[in-house]
């Protein structure tokens, strides 16, 4: 399973739509769409840029509702926006869970809204408007608090490799392909996607080994400012993936 | 009242830990050990001697002569300016460093904005021979480079931090990515009562040694225990929280903080976070931010780099919610005036961080008989370069 990370507003503040179903027909499984925030402490230098740029572009959770109105009608592919809590905060959580249910999302993973908040206050809303709330799981992590964030998970999980920033990185270190060992012995409930280094096919399949797939941010951002038809590029950019 | 943090990390509807899951398990241990550590007998004991001979405290509570005759009221000043490195910044690093040794960790890393807070977390790195990250935007490393060079000088690494302004928020959201990538080796020694919960909490504890020795100070001074009135400037808000801490429970001891208008607070120039603020998360914490209604940080403005922060500690979100606390905007101008006018009636050369605390005694109908006390939190030395401008400008008007 491949997912694949852009952020709404970036390059150009219309390409949202284009970028999901060239996505879809070049074979991702999942979208992640990212809401850009002027503050996005767990992004690396690339997704901080592009956020930036987004932003600059004119792109809010307002435009970016808007140009996801019709969405549905283009594509099934499922959908998952990812951000950060305080511009989901200003626009309401209630509205704003509405809105994704009406549009069309599928789930949601917001960082830094701890799941014990998320349980305690916003779950009832979720559940309301049918949205996966999706949880990272660091390599840190102790077994016991895994089984936990996977019982409060739901959609996916989403495996972050490295203990980092997102953007690109080496090869899976031993550390790490101990901690995809570890997941493995736990039988977690929900599928696993890594996510956080994942660049090119090799780590691509090499995730693959250890989990039901992988997310690229990144790299598919980096990809998405080459000069270009965006169709072309996303299109190419997939094929050298998944092959 | 209560005015300190609950068990869940808030005061009130404001704080918590709204961190990333990355940051789980280091917020988690020091939440779990903050207070057992801080409540030991090593650690206090540590604390005390380290406060004592090496950063010299306790410093002086001060009776402004000419102050107190110039205002009709009676003025005592904190001197936290006289303290090792020139600020009150140095109870906390102290504090923290000994926390994180507890804790095993061998790496500290910082943020700084005027740089008193990094040549304070520099200074405790030196003192402990461990290694140190200081992170810095890169605006204020052009317009702070003395204590640049003093931080590397102490053997600290400076990055400039290159994202947003370049200032005070950039760098802490680069020494959050920091701790995100190194989470095994390394503490964090935030500078002020922001971030997630314990910090707030834990900051305000290691200076709450202001308001603990104000008390016996005044007394001894005085007779009184409580005075009149607490004055300290607030940008994230660590010298007025420490200043608070031991009169938050008595309700006649108003407590009044100093916000930095820049500007004004109308001009949109302004670090003035409670007065065009609204709730919301930055820094993993839930409080009073400069925001667009869609939720993006406003970057904020002041004449003094320790005060130009976007957010302010929840604390005072929560102080300033109840009418606990008082808090007014301070411009650059009343900050610089109330700086000379310290400077002429006491020769003291204060920080343009402290000086807006000063501004206020301008605008508080004191009665002669009050007590008031000013948190003095740093010397102007680092502020020379502004101090000289400004008289040169005087000069050919």
């Amino acid at each position: 399973m491949l997912s694949v990370y852009f952020s709404a507003g970036h390059p150009n503040l219309k390409d949202t739509a284009t970028i999901i179903c060239s996505l879809a027909k070049a074979g991702a499984d999942i979208v992640e769409i990212g809401m850009p925030f002027s503050d996005p402490v767990a992004d690396g230098p690339v997704i901080q840029q592009s956020s930036l740029r987004a932003l600059k572009n004119g792109m809010s959770v307002k435009v970016l509702f808007e140009q996801l109105e019709d969405i549905r009608q283009q594509t099934q592919i499922p959908i998952v926006l990812m951000g950060y809590l305080n511009p989901v905060l200003q626009y309401g959580i209630d509205k704003f869970c509405e809105r994704c249910k009406h549009v069309g999302v599928d789930g949601l993973i917001l960082p830094d809204l701890p799941p014990e908040i998320f349980n305690q206050q916003y779950r009832t809303t979720f559940d309301k408007y049918n949205l996966c709330n999706i949880l990272l799981v660091p390599p840190q992590t102790s077994s016991e608090r895994i089984l936990q964030l996977d019982k409060w998970s739901s959609g996916f999980l989403y495996i972050v490799a490295a203990s980092s920033t997102t953007g690109a990185k080496q090869s899976f270190q031993p550390y790490q392909v101990e901690y995809f060992k570890r997941l493995e012995n736990l039988k977690l409930s929900n599928p696993k996607l890594i996510g956080f280094g994942i660049s090119s096919r090799e780590s691509f399949d090499d995730a693959c080994n250890y989990a039901n797939g992988a997310i690229i941010g990144s790299a598919f951002v980096k990809a998405l400012e080459a000069n270009g038809e965006i169709t072309n590029i996303v299109e190419n950019f997939i094929r050298e993936i998944k092959g | 009242m209560n005015y300190h943090v609950n068990e869940k990390g808030f005061y009130g509807g404001f704080g918590g830990a709204y961190i990333p899951e990355m940051m789980y398990q280091n917020i988690e241990e020091l939440r779990e050990k903050y207070l057992d550590i801080m409540n030991s007998a090593t650690f206090k004991t540590e604390f005390a001697q380290l406060l004592r001979n090496y950063v010299g405290r306790p410093s002086p509570l001060y009776y402004a002569k000419r102050m107190s005759a110039h205002y009709k009221t009676n003025i005592y000043i904190k001197r936290e300016d006289l303290n090792h490195t020139g600020s009150h910044k140095i109870n906390n690093t102290i504090g923290q460093i000994l926390i994180a040794r507890q804790l095993g960790k061998t790496r500290i890393i910082a943020e700084t904005g005027a740089g008193q807070h990094g040549v304070a977390t520099a200074t405790v790195c030196a003192l402990f021979g461990m290694k140190c990250v200081v992170y810095m935007g890169s605006l204020d490393v052009k317009r702070q480079m003395p204590n640049v060079l003093r931080m590397k000088m102490l053997g600290a690494d400076v990055i400039p931090a290159e994202s947003g302004n370049k200032t005070l928020k950039d760098a802490t959201n680069e020494a959050l990515r920091d701790w995100i990538n190194n989470p095994l080796d390394t503490h964090y020694i935030i500078g002020s009562v922001v971030g997630p919960h314990p910090y707030p909490d834990m900051v305000a504890r290691l200076q709450s040694v202001i308001s603990e020795e104000i008390r016996w100070q005044l007394k001894e001074q005085t007779g009184r225990e409580k005075p009149d009135y607490v004055i300290a400037c607030v940008g994230g808000g660590s010298n007025a929280a420490g200043a608070f801490y031991h009169f938050l429970e008595a309700d006649e001891v108003k407590l009044v903080g100093a916000e930095a208008a820049g500007l004004g607070v109308e001009t949109g120039e302004t670090a003035a976070t409670l007065f065009v603020g609204s709730p919301g998360v930055l820094h993993s914490s839930l409080t009073m931010l400069m925001q667009t209604a869609d939720g993006q940080i406003i970057e904020p403005y002041s004449i003094s780099a320790g005060l130009d922060y976007p957010g302010i500690g929840p604390q005072h979100a929560y102080l300033h919610k109840t009418h606990r606390g008082i808090y007014q905007p301070v411009t650059d101008k009343e900050a610089v005036d109330a700086a000379f006018k310290l400077t002429k009636l006491e020769g003291i050369i204060p920080a343009l961080e402290s000086a807006h605390a000063f501004a206020l005694l301008e605008r508080i109908k004191f009665k002669p008989s009050d007590i008031v006390v000013m948190n003095l939190s740093g010397r102007g030395d680092k502020d020379m370069q502004t101090y000289i401008d400004l008289m040169k400008h005087e000069q050919t008007k």
